[in-house]
């Protein structure tokens, strides 16, 4: 039963062929049999699980994700589960609330499983900066799942639960979603309610899905979207059902292949599983353009300095005095936060704290964070220039398929730019999703990524669903035990 | 070297972060890789671009200024580390 998409699963329950404690059953054995290879779950909730399926066969209902077993990444807050954002400044820490997504899926009738494994506080490209467990890749034994939401890529493409939540400040779900071989979306800055998600860079973060197949991230996206008067930052704007999108043929359709995202480190294997689907776009009627955005070069730059420099201010919210880790040794209240801070938070996690203070303390704030925020500018009116030729942007999600852990985790300068293709679409705030397009000689997943103008998340799940339709790779799952 | 050990220990005190010798050196050495690599910014001539702080247009977001149920304060003070069950205790500060 836990191979199903969310579709399926709800159709067997609609037509009462299945309950919702079978599936919980199923996807709990499932996750028994292959969680010591994945390390995907920090926290698994097996008695919440079962008794909330039974009270969902007990009530019965017909809400779009009523009785489907889910998993969230960490970083979101859940009034009884832990919530520890990968760090140990955190753990043990049990929010008062529940995020507004977190609430969004309950109310559409979902069944939480329980919290996945993150980099700490969502910084990093491998989640090897999780505090407790280093997650690895279901297609490949020590190999990454990618970051900073690798144990939601790991744990839906190892079919440990039907779908799951990410954050996506960079990369962050496209990424592990390319590198375990499964959806994720990154919908616009805005359209999803960012109340009780632990903040990392907030001109940046988005929260989204990842899902085994398109249909299921559009259902995903049906029950997340939407305006929270508890997020000021949320936008006032009608949602539409996503899964009219899913439409057969592309007619009429403009996809743009920015040159820039074919350039020099880009892995061959990479290069001709995105053209082969780029081919098959084409096949199903879409028009293929050359387009250009050439300040793809300075983004790695603006972004290591403008995300570091709000996580430098969202992260001074840690001192040992209402949540987290303190050292209770300290005797004054300087030497508490120092000590508290210095011995919860992890070296990325510093790294990216000076970075940030340095780039917005006095005599340095112009030549940095203002300089990158003009630069940024730069690159939103790129993409406004772009989406003029077209509807679509398609390209590669990452530079090479996943590599071994510890393989690049003594370089942080070398990771950041494996960030190069994904971080545009933060800092342009648009929406973007990565969709499987081929597997390497060695076996391991490669997304495609594709990028439309804000609001078009509907243009990008059409293209990807053509996409799925014609290369089947949404049928094809890892060898797990 | 655009960045040396002394702007790493002011920059860590104002962040109320304590490094170590050992972290120090290293994250001298490794900031200043990526601030050598981020001065790639400065090939741009930015002189008339506005900056962008934000990828939406909304300007400011308001709400009625009605009281609202908030947190009770058994809630707010379960997570301390340390609390006396009135307000959050922290070590002398005067």
């Amino acid at each position: 039963m836990y191979t199903m998409t969310i579709a399926q699963a709800r159709e067997k329950l609609a037509r009462g062929e299945i309950s919702s404690v079978e599936l919980v059953q199923s996807v709990l054995a499932r996750i028994d049999a292959v969680e010591d290879r994945t390390k995907a779950y920090l926290a698994l909730d097996r008695e919440g699980a079962l008794a909330a399926a039974e009270e969902a066969d007990r009530k019965g209902g017909d809400s779009p994700l009523h009785g489907i077993p889910l998993s969230v990444k960490d970083v979101f807050c859940t009034k009884n589960l832990p919530t520890t954002c990968g760090s140990k400044m955190l753990a043990g820490f049990i929010p008062p609330y529940d995020a507004t997504v977190i609430e969004r899926l309950s109310d559409a009738g979902a069944i939480m499983l329980g919290k996945v494994a993150m980099d700490e506080f969502a910084m990093g490209s491998t989640s090897e900066n999780c505090a407790f467990q280093v997650p690895e890749n279901p297609w490949k034994p020590g190999y990454v799942t990618g970051g900073s939401s690798g144990g939601s890529a790991a744990a839906v493409a190892a079919e440990e639960c039907f779908a799951s939540l990410g954050s996506d400040t960079g990369g962050s779900i496209r990424q592990p979603a390319s590198l375990c071989g499964i959806v994720g979306m990154k919908p616009t800055y805005g359209r999803v309610s960012r109340y009780g998600l632990v903040a990392f860079a907030s001109s940046l973060d988005q929260v989204g899905p990842l899902t085994k197949d398109v249909r299921d991230c559009a259902l995903m996206m049906n029950v997340i979207a939407g305006h929270d008067p508890r997020d000021s930052t949320s936008i006032v704007r009608d949602v539409p059902d996503y899964t009219t999108m899913l439409t057969e043929g592309l007619q009429g359709m403009r996809i743009g292949v920015p040159r820039e995202y074919f350039g020099h480190g880009l892995d061959p294997e990479v290069d001709r599983a995105v053209r082969d689907g780029i081919a098959m776009l084409a096949d199903a009627g879409a028009e293929i353009v050359d387009v250009t955005l050439p300040h793809t070069e300075y983004c790695v730059a603006v972004y290591y300095l403008i995300a570091p420099a709000e996580a430098s201010s969202n992260l001074s919210r840690f001192d040992g005095v209402r949540f987290g880790h303190r050292d209770m040794d300290a005797d004054s209240l300087i030497d508490m936060y120092r000590s508290s801070r210095s011995q919860g938070f992890g070296d990325e996690v510093k790294r990216r704290i000076l970075i940030g203070t340095y780039a917005l303390s006095a005599g340095y704030y112009d030549a940095y964070y203002k300089k990158a925020s003009q630069v940024r500018t730069l690159i939103r009116d790129d993409f406004t220039r772009a989406f003029e030729q077209c509807d679509l942007l398609v390209s590669p999600v990452t530079p090479t398929p996943a590599w071994k852990i510890g393989e690049k985790s003594d370089d942080p300068l070398a990771l950041y730019l494996s960030d190069i293709l994904t971080i545009s679409a933060n800092l342009a705030g648009i929406p973007a999703l990565s969709v499987p397009c081929g597997i390497s000689q060695n076996g391991l997943p490669i997304g495609m990524q594709m990028q439309a103008a804000h609001f078009n998340e509907g243009i990008l799940l059409k293209a990807a669903w053509n996409l799925e339709m014609q290369n089947g790779l949404n049928l094809k799952k890892p060898t797990l035990p | 070297m655009k960045i040396d050990k002394e702007n790493v220990k002011r920059v860590a005190r104002l962040a109320r972060l304590e490094l170590s010798d050992e972290e120090t050196a290293t994250m001298t050495r490794q900031l200043d890789t990526i601030l050598q690599y981020v001065a790639k910014l400065d090939e741009l001539d930015t002189s008339d671009v506005a900056v962008t702080t934000h990828p939406q247009d909304a300007v400011n977001t308001f709400r009625p200024d009605e009281t609202q149920p908030s947190l009770p304060r058994d809630k707010a003070l379960a997570a301390s580390p340390l609390q006396n069950g009135e307000a959050f205790v922290v070590p002398r500060v005067i």
